[in-house]
């Protein structure tokens, strides 16, 4: 989470830096040191709760007992039985909404660093911990069994995360580790109401390699089944390189983490009015604004999420205000406003559309006016006016039209009587024609009409 | 040794009338001379010195050095000085030295004290007799073939046997009553949160508590004033002010509901200590206390809910121990054999029992039957205490079950040695302050300790109940003869 210092310590919180540069002896678990409470953790967490709908509670935290030498106390301090959000969905640009069961605090581990051997911890030569990451907060969300596909599991993750950046509770920063993943995947035959055995996979560090783990899983417990064995629910480890997931450990194995209500803290009960007051201030979130839009423009949700994404709802909207057709403003965005909008006003978009709409400019036009009007912030007028692009009269361009079929009377000729392949190539050579001697101005739908009509046809 | 009270001390050093060097000198030539108490881990004297002439010179530039001015104080090994080791008389935290103070440290350098040195202990606060250390037994100062009592015998032995005017201990389940009722001082365990924790070496964090031990009460009081409050690095510290205590030392107990336990009077009581607490409770009642006896029937099953939550939490605070990071390492092919290898090594068998006691009262199939219901009792002791405390202001109990017994006496059963704990765990499970007040002697001489429990922050109620005692103890006979108290050499 985007906090300044640790969940427990004054230690910044920030990816990278030498390694254990942000430590302290809170965090390193020093003898008699205790742990105190980062408010703002709390504050963010809360935030990611209310977005979801779930409900805040009063929580407690609890010590989850197992040694790792990149864990400095050999427990983890998280939440167990109660934790600060309970219950709460996520609605899927695609409609589908995912129940989540709860989202709670802990601390983040080291980092280790295993050297010769199998790079494993126990045939290492040696070990090297960093414990830059040690107490850094963590907010773990826990959704319902409610997926259905690697598809739908991106979109969730997707989701979750647009989600969290709009409420500054995280980064997202999968490759950094600010947003990890473990998924928990089961089949089942068609028809059936009951969920498999499950996996969880684990070392899943990117959208893509979520989907590649959970195809690749699925196929696995599927050919498993088929061939009449079972699946043994573990933990597996997902192999980037090889595209395969092994096993980590099997539940039996599981260690026995000894769970206790952690002494050296108080229980957590939010004041009722800090609570409301986090929910007045959190700003809309994705699924509001692309509700939001799609009331203003017609479109169904699914469609509106690039838009949302890239940040340029607002824009829609208030160029869908001043009067322009969605759909063209829409199209815009989507297909050239990819790399953002920049000083693009809503009226000088909507003045653009107007202008494309009434054969002012032509479609190649269009772009290049848009393009100067991300960069300069100017009226689509004065952009067009200044390169040059003011449409060619009616009068003028068949003047034009005229003056070219006179130049090339063979050519004309083969328009007139050749078969339905000679006249559309003759069509072309005269539209080509036409627009060099206008230098692309003309509107090649007034050209095609004109050459229509002097071929009599 | 008669040692002046700190009071007198700290005035004379802030009037300029005796040096805080003299105090600290007197402090450390005594230490020397009684080594053979096993009293001290560590004796700091470069450091004792140079801070003393630092107060000398703070008084001569006509500024006040505070309450404990040039007052020498010890602490238990547990408690975090900074760039002095802190053993907790473990060979696991060989060579470690915290880089901080912990905050009752930093509390007492503001108040002009003098720190001469650690104190021994049972390892990691684990017994109740210091005869669980790593660097051999502490002994009583009255009889050197006798244990001082522990966890805190290191303390106890140090104060009582005149090497330091004052010392800091930890309470977890009695470790500074027991001891201070068995070296016939002054030892008192503060409301749970009133004393900051910050730099105490965990033991079981819900029931630790460091507290003072003295020779009397008001100096106990004193050093109780200086070292609580709130502190914002203790998540469990109690914030609101701590109140000014010279009222209740010179208070009297008339009117005063005084309750004594039943369920702590019966058996395992040894006859000679159930004489001195009857004693003290026909003292307060001739002082116009109301005395009566008060049932608090889950107070007997409070050991055991003790010996499951103490070692459960335990468990886990000491799984910190595994070489990685500080302290002993034992090389070992791999980082899990070098954790077992360093673990083996590196704490004695009392600690080992306890991990594994509460390792597995917390584990899993296991919890709810163990820690789960060691919970329930624990709510139920406070909830009968809350019961007693609505008829009565105080509560007065044995400290100890006996007096103390002779080294080695308890060693190899360690359910005996559990149940020195007896009197003492349920205000630790109850979060409530209490007090042990030397009160005459018992068997061979031998001095026993009366402790007066009080309800959450009552600790003004306490201490003006145990100011009355300490003044009616000279009118009482004791049941035993007295004898000479001997501050005997070992033999």
């Amino acid at each position: 989470m985007l906090t300044r210092t640790k969940l427990f310590s004054a230690s910044l919180n920030s990816f990278g830096g030498e390694p254990n540069s942000h430590i302290d002896s809170v965090c390193l678990g020093l003898p008699g040191t205790l742990p105190v409470l980062n408010r703002h953790a709390v504050e963010l967490a809360m935030r990611v709760g209310l977005a979801l709908g779930a409900e805040v509670r009063p929580s407690i935290f609890a010590r989850k007992n197992y040694y790792y030498p990149d864990m400095p106390k050999n427990y983890q301090i998280s939440q167990y039985d109660r934790p600060i959000n309970v219950g709460g969905s996520l609605e899927l640009p695609s409609g589908k909404v995912v129940g989540t069961v709860r989202a709670h605090l802990e601390e983040d581990t080291g980092k280790s660093t295993h050297v010769g051997g199998a790079g494993r911890i126990d045939d290492a030569a040696w070990s090297l911990v960093d414990y830059n990451r040690a107490g850094v907060p963590l907010l773990e969300i826990v959704s319902h069994p409610d997926l259905r596909s690697a598809a739908e599991a991106r979109e969730y993750v997707t989701e979750l995360r647009a989600t969290l950046l709009a409420v500054g509770a995280s980064d997202g920063k999968m490759e950094e580790g600010s947003l990890r993943v473990d998924a928990n995947i089961s089949v089942r035959p068609l028809g059936s109401a009951e969920f498999g055995t499950r996996c969880e996979v684990k070392n899943v560090n990117s959208l893509r390699s979520l989907g590649r783990a959970l195809e690749y899983e699925a196929r696995r417990q599927i050919d498993l089944l088929s061939s009449g064995e079972r699946v043994t629910q573990e933990t597996r480890h997902w192999n980037e390189d090889t595209g395969r997931t092994s096993p980590l450990r099997s539940k039996e194995e599981a260690t026995d983490y000894r769970y206790f209500p952690e002494p050296d803290l108080v229980p957590l009960v939010p004041d009722p009015a800090w609570i409301e007051r986090v929910r007045a201030e959190l700003p809309l979130l994705p699924r509001q604004r692309r509700h939001r839009l799609a009331a203003a423009t017609g479109q169904p949700p699914a469609r509106l999420a690039l838009v949302v994404e890239r940040g340029q709802d607002e824009l829609a909207l208030e160029t869908t205000e001043a009067g322009a057709d969605p759909e063209a403003v829409l199209k815009h965005l989507e297909q050239n406003l990819a790399d953002g909008t920049g000083r693009l006003t809503a009226a000088g978009l909507a003045g653009l559309i107007t202008m494309e709409q009434s054969g002012e400019l032509t479609s190649n036009q269009v772009k290049e006016v848009l393009a100067e009007m991300v960069t300069s912030g100017e009226s689509p007028a004065t952009v067009a006016r200044r390169a040059g692009f003011e449409a060619v009269g009616a009068g003028e361009l068949a003047g034009v039209v005229d003056r070219i079929i006179a130049e090339h009377p063979a050519e004309w000729q083969r328009l007139r009587a050749g078969d339905d392949r000679e006249r559309k190539k003759m069509q072309g050579f005269f539209t080509g024609q036409v627009m060099r001697a206008t230098k692309g101005q003309a509107n090649g739908r007034d050209v095609a009409a004109l050459l229509a009509d002097r071929a009599g046809s | 040794m008669t040692a002046a009270p700190a009071a007198a001390i700290a005035a004379a050093v802030r009037a300029g009338e005796r040096s805080a060097s003299s105090a600290v000198q007197e402090s450390l030539a005594a230490i020397a001379a009684g080594g053979e108490l096993g009293a001290f881990n560590a004796v700091t004297a470069e450091a004792a010195l140079a801070r003393a002439e630092a107060i000398d010179s703070a008084v001569a530039a006509g500024e006040d050095p505070g309450p404990l001015a040039g007052v020498p104080v010890a602490l238990k090994d547990n408690i975090c000085t900074r760039g002095t080791p802190t053993t907790c008389s473990s060979r696991i935290l060989d060579g470690w030295e915290p880089p901080y103070d912990a905050t009752v440290v930093d509390l007492l350098n503001a108040a002009g004290a003098v720190v001469v040195g650690k104190t021994n202990m049972d390892e990691f606060a684990m017994g109740s007799s210091t005869e669980n250390s790593a660097f051999g037994p502490t002994r009583n100062p009255h009889d050197p073939a006798r244990v001082p009592g522990g966890s805190s015998g290191g303390s106890a032995a140090a104060v009582a046997g005149g090497l330091t005017t004052l010392a800091l201990a930890s309470d977890t389940g009695g470790s500074i009553r027991q001891p201070a009722a068995l070296c016939g001082i002054v030892g008192m365990k503060p409301t749970y949160g009133r004393v900051s924790r910050y730099g105490l070496v965990a033991f079981a964090s819900s029931l630790d508590q460091i507290g003072p031990m003295a020779c009397t009460v008001a100096d106990a009081a004193l050093l109780y004033s200086v070292i609580a409050g709130h502190d914002p690095r203790d998540s469990t510290s109690i914030p609101e002010p701590v109140g000014d205590l010279n009222g209740a030392l010179a208070g009297d107990v008339d009117g005063l509901r005084v309750g004594v336990v039943s369920e702590l009077c019966g058996e395992g009581i040894d006859a000679d200590v159930l004489a001195r607490l009857e004693s003290a409770a026909g003292a307060l009642a001739s002082a116009g206390a109301e005395v009566g006896e008060v049932s608090v029937p889950a107070a007997v099953f409070g050991l055991s809910a003790y010996f499951l939550i103490a070692p459960a939490e335990a468990s886990s605070n000491l799984a910190r121990y595994d070489g990685v990071r500080y302290g002993l390492r034992v090389a070992a092919p791999g980082a899990t054999d070098m954790n077992v290898a360093t673990r083996t090594a590196g704490f004695g068998d009392e600690v080992k029992r306890r991990i594994m006691l509460g390792t597995f009262a917390l584990s899993a199939g296991y919890y709810d039957a163990y820690y789960g219901k060691a919970l329930k009792v624990r709510t139920l002791v406070t909830r009968d205490f809350a019961a007693a405390y609505e008829r009565f202001d105080v509560l007065l109990a044995p400290t100890s079950p006996t007096v103390a017994f002779r080294l080695g006496e308890r060693t190899a059963n360690p359910l005996a040695m559990y149940l020195s704990d007896v009197c003492t765990v349920a205000s630790n499970l109850a979060g409530h302050p209490a007090i042990s007040v030397p009160f005459g002697s018992g068997a061979d001489g031998l001095p026993v300790g009366v402790q007066v429990m009080a309800p959450a922050l009552g600790e003004d109620v306490m201490f003006r109940t145990a100011a009355a005692l300490e003044r009616l103890l000279p009118a009482t006979a004791s049941t035993h003869s007295a004898g000479a108290v001997t501050k005997g050499t070992a033999p």
